[in-house]
This record gives C-alpha cells, structure tokens and sequence, in this order.
C-alpha cells in the first residue's frame, strides 16, 4: 500500500489541515517510509488474536442518571476567539 | 540553608516541619534559582506570585501544626495540565492564550495535600517526541554537557522541561505524562527518577489528550522516594475520569523496606537489541549485580513480540491522536486563522497551529483510520498488543518485576536526530512496551557513562504493583550510589 501525492491531498482534506502544494509530495514520501517501517506487523499471524479493547482489566462504573453540571456558558465560551453572548462565532455556513 | 534547591522533597518536608526554614525560604530560593537558569528554556509559564501565596498559606499551616502531606512543597507542572486561570500550551502554537477555567484532578490533588505550582514547563507539542525539540516555545536544553564540550544536548521528551527542571534544581519534582516513554526517557538522560504508573491509577481528566489509551500522569524527582511520595497524593480514583481505577492507593512510602531478598527479577532476552551500545549493556549487567548482591533472584524471560511494539504503537498513538486532536478548529478555544469559509478557517487554523511532527502524525493516523484501512492497520496493531500484554502475563508467571535499560543511549545533540523521525522513534525502543500492556514502569538514575553523561535503568511492573518498583527501585539507586548534580554552567 503506497501513498502518493493525491492520497496526501485526500487524508489532509478528511484532517482539515491546508497543506500547500509543494509539501505533498516530500509528505507522501515521509508517511511511505513509516507505512513501510510498520508494515513488519504482518509477519504475524493473528487470525486468532482478539484486538485489545481494554488496558486494564476493569469493568466501567455506572454513576447516577442525573444533571452534575451546567450553567457554566460563561467559563466554557471564555476560551473562543471570537464569539458574543456566549456564543461561538464562525465564518457564516449558511447562505 | 544555602542549599534548598537541593533538597530532596523528604528532606524539604521534614525540614519543614521542623521549622528549620520556612515554606517562603523553600519557595523563594526556587523562584531565584529559575530567575537564573532561563537558558534552559524549561518553563513557558512561570507561576512565582502563585508559588508565593501557596507558601503564605503553607506557612500558616506549618505553624498551626496543621500540615498536609506535600505542604509547602514547591513542583513544576508540564504544561499538558489544564491549570485554572494559567495559560496551558501543550507545547503547541494551537492552545494560543489558553486560560482553563478548571484544574486537572491531578493538579487539584497536588494542591490539596498543600504543594504549590511555581510554573508550567515545556514539551515537545502536544508530547509527541522524545527530545523536546517539538515544541512550540523551542527546545529545552539538558542541564547535563558532554564533559570538555559545550554541545547543548536534548533533555528527552516529551517531559523535557519537567525533567530539566528538576535535574537542574529548580524544582523539588514535577508531574509529567507518559505515553511512550514520555517520563522514563527523559528522566533516564537527565539523570532523574520517574514513573509511568499502571493506567488507570492517575486520572487523565484536565490532562490535554495525546492516546487516551496510552496516556498516564505520573512523577520525575530527583529520588524514588520523592516519586513515591508524590505519586501517592498525585493517584485517585476519579469519577471524570471513567478509566481511573477504584482502587487503594497503597503508602507507596512505607513499603520501601529496601528488602529485595527473594525477589524474582526477570531479564527479557529481547532487550538485547543490536547495536546496543557497550556502555548500556554494561550498565544493565551492573543492575543485575546490584539486585543479585541484595539478595533477589534473577530469572531469564522472553518477550517474544517485542520488536513489534514500536510499529504497533506508531499506529495506534497516531490514530488516537488524530481523534483526539479533531477538537483544535478554531472555533472554541487557541488559534483562529481565518479563511474564506468555516472549512478554510479549520484548515488554515490547523496549519498554522500544527507543527510537522504533529500534522504528520495527525495524517498517519487519519489514513490507519481511513475507509479500508483500519482493520490491515488500527485492528492489526490492537491484536499486537494484545499478544506484547501476554508476554507480560506469561513473564510474570516467573517473575516479579523485569529489569532492564531505559534508553538505548545518553542524552544526544539538539538537531542530531530531526531528520529522520524513526531513528527519534527508537528512543522508545524499552519503554514503549510498558504502554501498550498497561504496565508501571520506572526509570532510576543508575550512573553515568564515559561522557559524564546520566543512564537510567527501568524496572516494569504487574499491572497496580507500583509498590514493588518503588521497592527495588531504591535499591538500584542507593547500589549505584550517584549524586547525579549536573554543573551549574547556565546560571547568570
């Protein structure tokens, strides 16, 4: 499985990140020298192997079905670049 | 008196509360120790006013006879905890004046037992690296030099500024986070302690996600004491964190017998990697004669799929980091670069915002995740990890704990290794197994090597056996029998 540079175009796309022209290709190259280097796993069988799901061995806490927090819209917008009201504000989505 | 900054924190604590100096002395003696070492670039904040207050109170408690267990006791946080009200960068250019409006439980536990924060330290962005040289706000430089040379040297990462910090004395201890390798490395080449505890018995909540399956707080200071001392205010089970276990925290501190008698210490034949340097598998060999002389037995193990542990992680991290890392668009918190609609200003945002080992790590992990590749990739790789976690299983049918190097070499030159991110990622090479089972592993200053340069040694554990690391640990560190107290050459 080998990247070029449309598939560097492509899973930059799907990250949201803009990359210029010229870094696509030294890019592809740098994610085919790595896509190599892990390609090792393969010498592996693990028909039978099951993925690990869970570090520890631990069963997740059920807590109570109730409100623990809210009315915090001051604290959770201070942080925004831009926003009003404590409302977000982005470039407009819809026409 | 004249000599606070080296104070470890058992000897701070009970001088303390001896009234042999006061937590203001302690404290202003580090703030003047990092007013003069700023050429080491350790910290991005430094917090003096608030280490000053924390002291005042400290100081009241101390005389009320009412002191907690870290009272007055001054520590470095890595800037990857959410501290309220101080700018939290996670080494990156994307967290731009970002100010939490809460505290990471273990920071708030920290500050609970009465310890106070004399700042934020640098790491490499968002803890991905193993050098520092990642970060945002430039390198931090190891206090340690090659002896006759001046060739500033990498502090490993991605905890470089909390292991510099403490190597250096400007700070008792500090917190930092493993994922890879992110505290044992660094603390291993600066010539510190530090544990990556078992996951879950720190909680991760308020701490800047990197792999949230792999990530786990834990403590560098200058002793295995003082790292079971503050790990064991630093763990709790938390009800943010639903992966925080709810279990006791043992008196880490009183299990320190420095007994090690029958103790089965396993040696994992796979650690013998080629083109290990002599001076490592020398210094391996001495821990095993160290243990030996003790009194503990030392069993052959095998760890079969060792070799497999860096590329497995080298796509689980990623995948989990490009999930984890979506939350950086512009829009709740950090940078905005603006752009010509809302995806331009995402995208504009995480270019500038992201730097390359991030964006490349960010892109392999969106492409393992991507359709038709995340089961030849992200499943593969969790099936690995399940076979590197049973190795341990089967290992620990034999034995105890395992013994073996924390890095594969001493701290090395800034921007001797950048080009070429695998030969950085082999840093990782002993440490990374601990992750990806799960397990406690700690790195003990074990001598230095014929540079005047620090080696660690790390002990891994069974999954919640902190105790015994702490244990053994001591042991290695009192055989070895080093000061480890880099030359103050940066001071101004």
């Amino acid at each position: 499985m080998s990247v070029d540079k449309n598939t560097v175009r492509r899973v930059a796309k799907l990250a949201r990140i803009a990359f210029p022209e010229e870094r696509l290709e030294p890019m592809a190259g740098e994610l085919n020298r790595l896509l190599a280097w892990v390609e090792q796993l393969n010498e592996v069988d693990t028909s039978t192997v099951e993925p690990m799901t869970s570090v520890v061995k631990m069963s997740l806490k059920m807590r109570d079905d109730v409100v623990s927090d809210g009315g915090q819209a001051e604290a959770v917008t201070k942080n925004a670049p831009l926003g009003e009201d404590h409302y977000f504000a982005v470039p407009k989505v819809v026409e | 008196m004249s000599d606070l900054t080296g104070l470890t924190i058992a000897e701070a604590r009970d001088g303390l509360r001896k009234k042999a100096f006061s937590a203001r002395e302690l404290t202003d003696a580090h703030i003047k120790a990092i007013e003069k070492a700023r050429a080491l670039n350790a910290f991005v904040t430094e917090t003096p006013e608030l280490a000053r207050a924390g002291a005042a109170e400290s100081d009241k408690r101390l005389a009320a006879g009412s002191a907690r267990a870290l009272e007055g006791i001054p520590l470095g946080i890595k800037d990857l905890f959410c501290t309220k009200g101080v700018l939290t960068t996670a080494g990156s250019h994307i967290l731009d004046g970002f100010k939490p409006p809460y505290e990471s439980t273990v920071t708030r536990n920290l500050w609970d037992a009465g310890a106070t924060m004399l700042g934020k330290l640098n790491m490499d962005e968002f803890a991905m690296g193993s050098s520092n040289e990642t970060s945002y706000y430039k390198p931090v430089i190891n206090p340690w030099r090659r002896k006759g040379s001046n060739t500033p040297l990498v502090p490993g990462g991605s905890s470089g500024g909390s292991a510099a910090s403490v190597a250096a004395r400007l700070v008792l201890g500090a917190t930092g986070t493993d994922t890879g390798g992110s505290i044992r490395q660094p603390a291993a080449v600066t010539g510190i302690a530090g544990i990556k505890p078992t996951y879950g018995r720190c909680s991760r909540w308020g701490i800047v996600a990197f792999a949230s399956s792999l990530d786990q707080a834990g403590p560098m200071a200058r002793t295995v004491r003082d790292c079971a001392i503050m790990l064991k205010t630093m763990a709790s089970h938390d009800p943010m964190d639903s992966t925080s276990v709810d279990m006791p925290v043992p008196d880490y501190e009183t299990a320190m017998t420095g007994n090690v008698k029958g103790l089965r210490v396993g040696i994992p034949k796979e650690y013998r990697i080629d083109g290990m340097p002599a001076e490592i598998e020398a210094l391996w060999q001495k821990g095993i004669e160290w243990l030996k002389a003790a009194g503990a037995e030392i069993v052959d193990v095998s760890l079969p799929h060792t070799k497999y542990a860096l590329p497995a992680y080298y796509i689980v991290a990623p995948a989990e980091a490009s999930s984890n890392l979506a939350r950086y668009d512009g829009v709740r918190f950090g940078l905005r670069v603006p752009g010509k609609d809302i995806t331009s200003m995402y995208e504009n945002t995480r270019a500038a915002g992201f730097g390359r080992e991030v964006q490349r790590r960010i892109l392999i992990g969106t492409y393992v995740l991507s359709a038709g590749y995340y089961d030849a990739y992200y499943i593969k790789a969790q099936k690995l990890r399940t076979l590197i976690a049973r190795d341990f299983d089967e290992a620990y049918k034999k034995c105890d704990l395992l013994l073996t190097p924390t890095a594969p070499g001493p701290a090395f030159g800034i921007g001797e290794k950048t080009d070429d991110p695998i030969s950085m990622y082999l840093n990782d090479v002993f440490t990374v197994t601990v992750n990806l089972a799960g397990l406690p592993g700690i790195s003990v200053p074990a001598g230095l090597n014929s540079e005047g340069l620090p080696l660690g040694l790390q002990l891994i554990g069974k999954a919640f056996d902190e105790a015994t690391l702490f244990r053994a640990g001591e042991v290695i560190e009192k055989a070895a029998g080093m000061t480890p107290r880099p030359q103050a050459w940066w001071e101004v």
